[in-house]
């Protein structure tokens, strides 16, 4: 088996990270695993080294000449920095991102803290929702007179959002 | 910023152990670019949105609000061994500010990594109430400035290793005595198989210099902030046992070669008239277990605590408003270290052996 980091050697340290179940693995040569200090368990944090490795891989997965549209951010750039341009190359490079944070992280979707702007635009979009179901149930059943009513708050609401 | 932060003192729950609890969080401005890939222009820009906002926070008033190109190196080195700002901002200059309370207890760095990191660090375990102020401060900004959220994966960061609640959480902990068993690499090991991370004294990628430690959450993508929180509470707790446990058996089985660490350290720090800073916090590190351990007086902690800061590189400079090689540092910090000492009675070894059985018991254990 070759080094994950030089791609020449042969893997010789061969590490596991269990998080919730999901295990992530990483085999490195003996040179490589001293470069990136697996042999100094105190520096060392398998995450890092993932994203070192794996994350200029990942990001590939999208096309080479891809660029956010806001920063003008491409894939190399991550491959150089690995970091990224903006908050819309969340957006650009989403499927290679994916890959990354799965393996990353312990799970692919937030559960913490939201904005106050989110918490609004939660509850609109709640709203948003039932107002169409609504709508469509209204439509189907020729109550032509609900639906009106109900298409004029869903434009109200539209102006809220969007506001 | 003459004299060291609040957290310093060593006063909160378990703090013989735990010098101190730091919970950080990251925020960006929305369709922005990050700091790193952003121009000077659209940098400075950003900084003169974001600084304004900050300083007219409740919590900064009379802050110390400061430009990273208006700060010296040695400056910037003394927040860093302070742990007010990374290692990384240090190197940051046009663009990047820091704005701090005069406690020391909340940093606020712009344009490091990404638009805000927001920090409140504590004296000993408190890592709720470190969440607690910094979310409060979080809240506060959001209502002036629009931060870069999505709905699916929360706050968006320049690192990827950061997104979703934006949080690192962290405790240094001072742990000589599994050190001096030889424990400390099972512990390290076990620590980092449940995702979470162990670091050097200055955290990423830094060499671990007089038993301290820096433990952290390594993931911040699908568990809550709290959730984090308590689960990183209760190793560290764990860990303290580990540490107590390590100290008893030392006292028990190996007293011998305690005292022998104990008496050397003490020896060679009022002594010695070169000491380089890895030396004197290895050394320091042993005088502080001492006291711990009830060999020398409990007011006696606080200069030794002190010592730790005070023998850093650029601390030892600020004091002597020059700037000096690494030889005549190490003099200095010798001579400081001597002049300390002075009136610091010898270790007492009757007293650590009778005191040191109903040590673990008078710690608090509850108090997170």
């Amino acid at each position: 088996m070759l080094c994950d980091v030089c791609k020449c050697n042969d893997a010789t340290v061969f590490l596991t990270q269990i998080l919730e179940g999901k295990m992530q693995k990483v085999n490195l040569c003996d040179a490589c695993s001293k470069e990136k200090g697996v042999q100094d368990p105190t520096g060392f944090a398998l995450a890092d080294l993932l994203l070192g490795i794996g994350a200029a891989e990942e990001i590939e997965k999208g096309s080479p000449t891809q660029k956010c549209p806001v920063c003008g951010f491409t894939q190399v750039d991550f491959k150089k920095t690995g970091r990224l341009g903006c908050s819309v190359c969340y957006v650009t490079f989403a499927e290679g991102l994916n890959t990354l944070l799965k393996a990353m992280h312990k799970g692919t979707e937030h559960v913490g803290k939201l904005p106050h702007r989110a918490h609004r635009v939660v509850a609109l979009g709640d709203r948003m929702r039932s107002l169409t179901e609504n709508l469509q149930k209204a439509v189907a059943e020729e109550n032509y007179e609900s639906a009106a009513s109900l298409r004029d708050q869903i434009k109200q609401l539209e102006h809220e959002i969007a506001s | 910023m003459s004299t060291g932060g609040e957290w310093l003192r060593g006063e909160g729950p378990h703090h013989q152990i735990v010098i101190s609890s730091r919970v950080r969080l990251a925020r960006n401005l929305r369709s922005r670019a990050f700091p790193g890939w952003a121009k000077k222009a659209e940098r400075t820009a950003i900084l003169d949105l974001i600084k304004p906002r900050v300083e007219e926070l409740p919590e900064m008033q009379d802050s110390f609000s400061e430009l990273l190109q208006d700060l010296s190196a040695i400056e910037k080195q003394v927040l860093v061994e302070r742990h007010l700002i990374s290692r990384e901002h240090a190197a940051k200059s046009v663009g990047s500010a820091i704005v701090m309370n005069r406690r020391q207890t909340l940093s606020i760095m712009i344009n490091e990594e990404d638009h805000l990191r927001m920090q409140s660090i504590r004296s000993g375990l408190q890592l709720k109430q470190a969440f607690k102020l910094v979310d409060k401060i979080d809240s506060a900004l959001e209502s002036k400035l629009e931060f870069a959220y999505d709905q699916r994966l929360g706050y968006l960061t320049a690192c990827p290793t950061n997104v979703g609640t934006g949080m690192r959480a962290s405790a240094m902990l001072h742990l000589p005595g599994l050190v001096l068993s030889e424990l400390i690499n099972q512990v390290i090991q076990a620590v980092s198989k449940i995702g979470l991370a162990v670091r050097g004294l200055y955290g990423e990628g830094t060499e671990a210099m007089g038993n301290l430690f820096q433990i952290s959450n390594q993931t911040t993508l699908g568990e809550k902030e709290d959730e984090i929180i308590n689960r990183l509470s209760k190793v560290i707790e764990t860990i303290i046992e580990k540490e107590h446990d390590a100290r008893q058996v030392l006292i028990q089985k190996k007293s011998n070669t305690l005292w022998d660490q104990i008496g050397r350290a003490y020896g060679v720090l009022t002594f010695a008239h070169a000491m380089s800073s890895k030396e004197a916090l290895n050394l320091l590190s042993i005088i502080k277990l001492g006291v711990d351990l009830g060999s020398f007086p409990e007011d006696r902690r606080l200069p030794i605590d002190e010592l730790f800061i005070d023998t850093q590189p650029a601390h030892l400079q600020k004091g002597s408003q020059q700037k000096l090689n690494a030889e005549e540092r190490d003099h200095l910090r010798a001579e400081i270290i001597r002049e300390r000492l002075k009136l610091f009675p010898k270790p007492d070894i009757s007293k650590m052996a009778r005191e040191s059985s109903d040590q673990a018991a008078s710690e608090p254990s509850n108090n997170e």
